[in-house]
C-alpha cells in the first residue's frame, strides 16, 4: 500500500514538474475558520530543486493518462511511460499532511485528460472542494483549468481554487496545431475569457460591499513553452503584453523546453534547455509589469529577439544613450528607475532620502545598486573614474568584460532580475 | 552632531548603561539615557560587558511605565512598520545594535519632521541593513521549519536560527496550524513557543542536554510520520530536472547550515 502510493508520487509529480508555475501568492484567503492553514500574503518557497527553482506547492498531476498526444510532453499519448492515477483521497492526504508538516503551501493540481475535459475537470474541482469543505483547508490551490471544460465546473474552480492556469503552450496557433494537433486554442481562449469575467464580476460586487465568496482571488496564469517552435522574443512578449491587457493575468511563465522526445518536429534530446532566453523572457516581462516599460520598447518587428549578452534593461539604455545621465537628485522617480543598475528598492531609496540631503555617489552605493553598470547611466561625480562619451558599444563591453557572473553562460531563470 | 557631549563630561567620559538583554530592558536603558542626560554612551548587555576602570557604570532597572513611555513616544513620531523594525534590528542580537538603535531614536527624537525614510543616515542605513537580514532569516524559518509528528498529536520543530527570530514566527505558524498543537524550539538560545490549540506560550525544555529530550521525541513519532517523511523525500527527487541543474542557485537559496534540519535532505530511509 504503502509502496504503491510512494510510487505514484513519484510517476505523477515527474510528469508535473514541466509546469513551471510554483508561486503561492496573490491570494487572500485567511484562515478565518480556526481550520488548517492560510494563503494570505506572500508565497513562501519551502525548498528549492538541485536546479534551483522554488518549492512553494506539491504539484502533481491526477492522472498521466491523456487521451491527447502533445509532442512536447511526456504524458502525450504515444509516448511509452508508466502511467497512474491518484484517487482524490490520496491527493487530499497527500495534501494535508505535507501541509501540517509545512513542507508546502498547498496544491498545484493539474491532469491529463482522460474520457474527457469535463470529466477530468468535475474530478479535479471535487478535490478542491473535498478540501476545502471538509478538511477545512486554507491553504493555497492552483487548479488547472482543463481545455473545453464547461463554464458550470469553470465556476465550481473558482469558488474553492485561489488560482486557476490554462497553459496556451505555444507561441502561435501555427505551433499548437502542428505540435498538439489534438488542441484548439479558441479551447483554451473561451475557458480563460470566461473567468477573467467572472473574476470581474465578483470584484464588482465586493466593491458595493455584497458579501461574496472568494472566486480565483489570486487570479489566472499561463505558461509557454520557448525554443520548441521558431516564434521570436517579440511574438512571444507581445503575446504576454496581450494576455496581462486584455485577459488580465496575474503571471505569464516561461518554460525553456526540455528535450524529452525525438520527435523530428522538435529539438533533439541533448539540445541544451534555452535558461538564458528563459530568463532574458522573466526580465523583460518584469519591465512590463513593474518598470512602466511599453513592450514595443523592448523589442520590435525589426529588431525582434532579445540580447542574449545583456538584459533588457540595460539594451533599452543603450539604445537610448540621449536621455542619459540622469540627474539622481531631480529626475522623476519614473526615470530612475529606467537606470541600469539600479531596481525599484534603490529607486524608491533615492526618492526618499532625495528630500533629506544632496545626494552624493557614496550614497548611492549604500542603497544596493549595482555600481558597475549605473556608473554609465548617473550624472554624479563617482571617486576618480572619469566620465567620457562612450558609445553605447563601449559601455557594453565595459560592463561584459567586469566579468560579472550574471552575464555567464549558464545564468538561471528567474534568479536576479536587474 | 548627534550625541552631542554634556559640558560636564569629557570625551573619555563613556557612560555605560547596562541593561539585561530584553527588549524592554534596551527599552527602559533608552529611556534611562534621556533621564539622565547621558551623552556619550554604550548601551550593553550584563553578559556582554567585560568591565573597564575608565568607565561609568549604569545599570538598568526594569519599570513598565519607561519602556511605555519611550515606546509611546516613538509611536507618535514613526510608522508602525519603523517602530517594528527597530524591534526587528534588536532581535539580530548583533554587537553594538543598541547603539546604532539609539542613535536612530534621538535622531528621530530631536527632528520635528519624519526622519524614518532618510535613508542617507548611517543609523537608518544600518538599521535597514540589519532588518534585512532578520527579515530573512525570519523568512527562512518560515520556509525551513519542518514539523514531525508525534504519537499524542504534537508537531515539533527544532530551529537555531542566526538570529533570534523565534518571537517574529510566531503569529504566522499560529494562524496558519490554528487547528493543531505544535512546538517550536531553538536550541541555541534554549526556549521555545509551545502552542496547544488555543494560546501560544514560552517553553523551557529542563534537562541537561536537549539532544536527549529530541531522541526521547523521536522514539515517539506517529506511525505514520515515517511514511510521509519519505513521501517527502521521493518527491523532492521527482521534481529535479537534471537537464536544468545549478549547483550554486541552489546553495544560495539554501545554504547548507540549514540542512540539518530539512527533511528533504535527510537520507536515513
Ligand atoms: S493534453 Fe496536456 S497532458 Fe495531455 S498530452 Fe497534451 S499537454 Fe500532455
Amino acid at each position: 500500500m504503502n509502496d504503491r502510493i510512494l510510487e505514484k508520487l513519484n510517476i505523477l509529480a515527474d510528469a508535473a514538474k514541466y509546469d513551471v508555475s510554483c508561486s503561492s501568492s496573490g491570494s487572500k484567503r485567511k484562515n478565518d475558520t480556526k481550520g488548517l492553514g492560510n494563503a494570505e500574503g506572500m508565497g513562501i518557497c519551502h525548498t528549492y530543486t538541485a536546479d534551483g527553482r522554488c518549492v512553494s506547492l506539491l504539484k502533481i498531476l491526477l492522472t498521466n493518462h491523456c487521451i491527447f498526444d502533445c509532442a512536447y510532453c511526456v504524458s502525450r499519448k504515444s509516448n511509452d511511460v508508466k502511467r497512474a492515477a491518484f484517487t482524490v483521497q490520496e491527493v487530499v492526504d497527500l495534501t494535508i499532511n505535507f501541509y501540517r508538516r509545512n513542507y508546502i503551501e498547498g496544491l498545484f493540481l493539474s491532469s491529463g485528460i482522460f474520457s474527457n475535459a469535463d470529466y477530468t475537470m468535475e474530478r479535479l474541482v471535487r478535490i478542491a472542494k473535498k478540501l476545502r469543505l471538509e478538511e477545512n483547508f486554507n491553504g493555497y490551490i492552483h487548479l488547472k483549468s482543463i481545455p473545453g471544460a464547461s463554464d458550470e465546473l469553470l465556476t465550481e474552480a473558482g469558488k474553492y481554487a485561489d488560482r486557476l492556469s490554462m497553459n496556451i503552450e505555444m507561441p502561435t496557433e501555427k505551433s499548437l496545431k502542428l505540435l498538439a494537433p489534438d488542441k484548439k486554442r479558441e479551447d483554451m481562449i473561451r475557458p480563460m475569457t470566461f473567468i477573467k469575467n467572472a473574476i470581474i464580476a465578483n470584484r464588482a460586487e465586493k466593491q458595493l460591499k455584497v458579501k461574496k465568496p472568494l472566486f480565483v482571488p489570486a487570479g489566472q496564469s499561463t505558461q509557454m513553452v520557448i525554443g520548441a517552435t521558431p516564434e521570436s522574443d517579440w511574438q512571444i512578449l507581445k503575446l504576454s503584453d496581450g494576455f496581462y491587457k486584455h485577459f488580465n493575468l496575474k503571471r505569464v511563465y516561461y518554460s525553456g523546453y526540455v528535450p524529452i522526445s525525438n520527435d523530428n518536429r522538435l529539438p533533439a534530446f541533448g539540445t541544451p534547455v534555452p535558461m538564458v532566453r528563459e530568463n532574458r523572457l522573466y526580465q523583460a516581462d518584469w519591465l512590463m509589469r513593474f518598470y512602466g516599460y511599453n513592450v514595443d520598447e523592448i523589442v520590435s518587428a525589426e529588431d525582434p529577439f532579445l540580447d542574449m549578452q545583456i538584459d533588457p534593461k540595460l539594451n533599452w539604455a543603450l539604445k537610448n544613450l540621449h536621455q542619459f545621465p540622469v540627474d539622481i537628485n531631480k529626475a522623476d522617480v519614473n526615470i530612475i528607475k529606467r537606470i541600469p543598475g539600479i531596481g525599484l528598492k534603490s529607486a524608491y531609496k533615492i526618492f526618499e532620502a532625495r528630500k533629506f540631503t544632496r545626494l552624493t555617489w557614496d550614497h548611492l552605493k549604500k542603497f544596493n545598486i549595482a555600481a558597475n553598470r549605473a556608473q554609465y547611466f548617473v550624472n554624479l561625480k563617482i571617486d576618480d573614474w572619469q566620465r567620457k562619451d562612450y558609445s553605447p558599444q563601449q559601455i557594453k563591453n565595459f560592463i561584459l568584460s567586469a566579468g560579472n557572473s550574471k552575464y555567464a553562460a549558464n545564468s538561471s531563470p528567474q534568479l536576479s532580475l536587474f | 552632531m548627534l550625541l552631542t557631549p554634556h559640558p560636564s563630561y569629557r570625551c573619555f567620559n563613556m557612560q555605560t548603561v547596562l541593561y539585561d538583554g530584553s527588549y524592554q530592558g534596551f527599552l527602559c536603558a533608552v529611556f534611562d539615557v534621556y533621564d539622565y542626560k547621558f551623552s556619550l554612551v554604550d548601551i550593553c548587555t550584563k553578559d556582554q560587558f567585560k568591565g573597564n576602570i575608565f568607565e561609568q557604570v549604569h545599570n538598568v532597572h526594569h519599570h513598565k511605565e519607561h519602556s511605555e513611555r519611550v515606546l509611546k513616544g516613538l509611536k507618535q513620531k514613526v510608522s508602525r512598520e519603523t517602530l517594528l523594525d527597530i524591534y526587528r534590528a534588536f532581535l539580530s542580537e548583533k554587537t553594538g545594535i543598541e547603539n546604532t538603535l539609539l542613535q536612530f531614536i534621538q535622531y528621530v527624537f530631536s527632528n520635528k519632521i519624519s526622519v524614518e525614510k532618510d535613508f542617507s543616515h548611517p543609523a537608518v542605513i544600518t538599521i535597514g541593513e540589519t532588518v534585512k537580514k532578520v527579515r530573512r532569516e525570519k523568512h527562512r524559518m518560515e520556509a525551513f521549519i519542518r514539523f514531525q509528528k508525534t504519537k499524542d498529536g504534537m508537531f515539533y520543530a527544532i530551529i537555531e536560527p542566526d538570529f533570534n527570530v523565534l518571537p517574529l514566527i510566531i503569529t504566522h505558524f499560529k494562524s496558519r496550524y490554528a487547528d493543531q498543537k505544535w512546538i517550536i524550539y531553538d536550541t541555541r538560545r534554549k526556549y521555545g513557543i509551545h502552542y496547544d490549540g488555543v494560546i501560544c506560550s514560552e517553553i523551557t525544555i529542563d534537562c541537561s542536554t536537549t539532544g536527549s529530550s529530541v531522541n526521547e521525541a523521536e522514539t515517539q513519532l506517529d506511525e505514520q510520520e515515517e511514511l510521509y517523511q519519505k513521501l517527502w523525500q521521493s518527491y523532492f527527487k521527482s521534481i529535479n530536472i537534471e537537464a536544468r541543474k545549478n549547483t550554486k542557485l541552489h546553495l544560495q537559496h539554501v545554504p547548507r547550515r540549514y540542512w540539518k534540519y530539512l527533511t528533504e535532505k535527510q537520507l536515513k530511509f
